[in-house]
């Protein structure tokens, strides 16, 4: 069974048509990746996966659970956490604070535990953790939100352009840390106008355009695709 | 760079504002140094600056209280709920009419003067969360994608509707509010006679602004608010239920009015269906103040109008030879707002509007 599922999602952004017939699988312990331009509906699909927006027509299946059943507010206990567009830490406050937001649903004691172990994975973290967030660079603002993502202690992260605007030093880190989180058993969704990159550490990928999915294979098999080389590659 | 350059490249409205400025500060000036240094006016004791410093600081602790409503539904919503004020008079009526009266003719109020207090503070209190609530879920919610122009002008709607309500239940005369015989008088601290009744309102706020602060850095619930206000999508993401949270918010803010209303009434001793708009607006000043939006910001700017307004007239407006210059405090706390607005449109400790997501 897929932990997730969009079968024939279609959704608006005000008046625009932004999903139109998206589908989509994405099987257990896998990264798969969704590629596409500027516009093409890639936050559209992680904002409809999340139910920050509802789609129009189709359906999302979460875990064999349709997630129209679920309040926008009760997906993160249900297992799906998102670094959304731009990071999105709070900015004013703490880092620690932050941290502590990521496991606002959860009621156990581990969570210490985890927020050390979330300082492990990120040391600049620790070093900054009664720091404002707003005040810390791009890079460390990205791994504050995905460290936030991950106290949620979700089955399926889904990370919004998460290489957006950061030094490429500091994409080849984060990527290796998406890798290294993959490894310890979290589903990844990986939404991307890098496509090199993300297609590097994707098993599978999505190429979306306006709206639609126009190509789906295996990331190796579309690293060598021609289109996708022309189009997102750059490789003439 | 030649004059008729300069000239060309001047903006007529920086130089009027300028002027503006000038003259406001010379004007402060001129009335402070008049007053102290040529006696104009009347000749006030120490014991009489003493009551224009006491008094204007208990006046700014309740602002500050009304104004922590207007400034946290701000942050979480953008919005201005102009029905605030009638949150504090529903309180305040409420206790007054239906726990007031009886306590007081009973006697009960003076042989048990903290427990009295106590049962006026949780009536009132009750009924001003109540009125928010309800406001908050049927004139509000309904509204939260509407332009922004909606809300505010249904929030005038829901003050009309409000105060005709309670007009409607407790009438249009003016009722006294009981005050137990132990607050009335003076007290002597360390040589100096207070009003007992500034002095308890003014610990009693400062009590209640500290509370509140902790609630909202320390607590969970608190620290929802602060992520609502931050950004509702991201909050939606962490598992917080952001219609809940500002219902949360508002309530808390009414909670603060309640206490502000036993407070206020037990200063001025009586109560009617239009003493929210005063305050309110008063409070919506302390709060444009501080910075719309920061919750120290709104302590500091309600402190800051309540001294400036006791204290104002006397040392400013009589030193320029005004007449009737305590009659005139609202005009100190307004001309106040203006200067904020032109000079300072993010008040003494918010950020810039623009900075903010709307």
């Amino acid at each position: 069974m897929s932990i997730l599922e969009l079968d024939n999602v279609h959704a608006y952004y005000g008046k625009i048509h932004a999903l139109k017939g998206v589908s989509l699988r994405v099987e257990q312990g896998e990264i798969v990746t969704l590629i596409g331009g500027n516009g093409a509906g890639k936050t559209t699909t992680l904002r409809t996966i999340c139910a920050l927006m509802r789609p129009t027509v189709g359906s999302v299946i979460f875990e064999g659970e349709d997630l129209s059943r679920y309040k926008p507010s009760a997906l993160a206990s249900r297992g799906i956490a998102m670094v959304p567009e731009g990071r999105g830490v709070f900015a004013k406050m703490t880092v620690l604070e932050n941290l502590e937001m990521g496991a606002f649903h959860r009621k156990d004691k581990e969570i210490d535990a985890d927020i050390e172990r979330i300082y492990d994975l990120f040391p600049r973290l620790r070093e900054r953790r009664t720091q404002l967030a707003g005040t810390m660079s791009g890079g460390e603002q990205q791994m504050l939100a995905m460290g936030r993502a991950m106290m949620s202690r979700p089955h399926l992260l889904l990370l919004d352009e998460p290489s957006m605007g950061l030094a490429p030093v500091l994409v080849e880190a984060i990527f290796s840390t998406i890798v290294d989180i993959n490894k310890q058993g979290t589903t990844v969704l990986l939404v991307e106008q890098n496509a090199l990159m993300s297609l590097e550490i994707a098993n599978r990928g999505y190429v979306l355009q306006t709206g639609e999915i126009v190509l789906s294979d295996d990331a190796r098999a579309l690293k060598q695709n021609e289109m996708i080389q022309k189009v997102y590659l750059g490789i003439e | 760079m030649t004059l008729s350059q300069r000239l060309k490249e001047t903006d007529w409205i920086d130089v009027i504002l300028w002027l503006f400025r000038a003259v406001i500060i010379i004007l402060i000036v001129v009335g402070i140094v008049r007053k102290l240094f040529f006696g104009a006016g009347v000749a006030y004791s120490t014991k009489d600056w003493l009551d224009f410093i006491t008094s204007g600081l208990s006046q700014g602790g309740l602002y500050a209280l009304i104004a922590l409503g207007y400034t946290m539904v701000y942050g979480v919503l953008f919005m201005i709920n102009f029905a605030h004020g009638e949150f504090f008079m529903s309180g305040a009526m409420t206790s007054a009419i239906l726990v007031g009266a009886t306590l007081d003719s009973t006697g009960f109020l003076d042989s048990q003067p903290l427990i009295s207090i106590i049962l006026l503070i949780f009536v009132s209190v009750l009924t001003s969360m109540v009125v928010a609530l309800l406001t908050e879920r049927i004139a509000y919610r309904p509204l939260r994608r509407a332009p922004r122009l909606v809300p505010l002008i249904t929030a005038i709607g829901a003050s009309f509707f409000w105060q005709n309500l309670f007009r409607g239940f407790f009438g249009s005369a003016v009722k006294p509010y009981p005050v137990p015989e132990s607050l009335e008088g003076r007290v002597n601290i360390m040589g100096f006679d207070f009003l007992k009744v500034r002095i308890v309102v003014l610990i009693a706020s400062i009590i209640a602004l500290i509370a509140l602060y902790l609630f909202v850095q320390k607590t969970r619930t608190g620290k929802a608010i602060r992520a609502v206000a931050e950004d509702k999508d991201v909050a939606t993401l962490m598992g917080i239920d952001v219609d809940r949270t500002i219902a949360i918010t508002f309530a808390v803010g009414a909670f603060m009015a309640g206490i502000a209303a036993v407070l206020w009434g037990m200063t001025f001793k009586q109560v009617n269906f239009t003493m929210g708009f005063v305050p309110g607006i008063k409070a919506f000043t302390a709060a444009v103040l501080g910075g719309i939006g920061s919750i120290p910001g709104a302590a500091l700017g309600g402190f800051f109008l309540g001294l400036i307004e006791a204290v104002g007239p006397p040392l400013i407006l009589e030193g320029l030879n005004l007449p009737g210059v305590h009659q005139l405090k609202d005009v100190i706390a307004f001309t106040l707002l203006v200067l904020v607005l032109i000079f300072r449109p993010q008040g003494i400790l918010g950020e810039k509007m623009a900075e903010k997501k709307a």
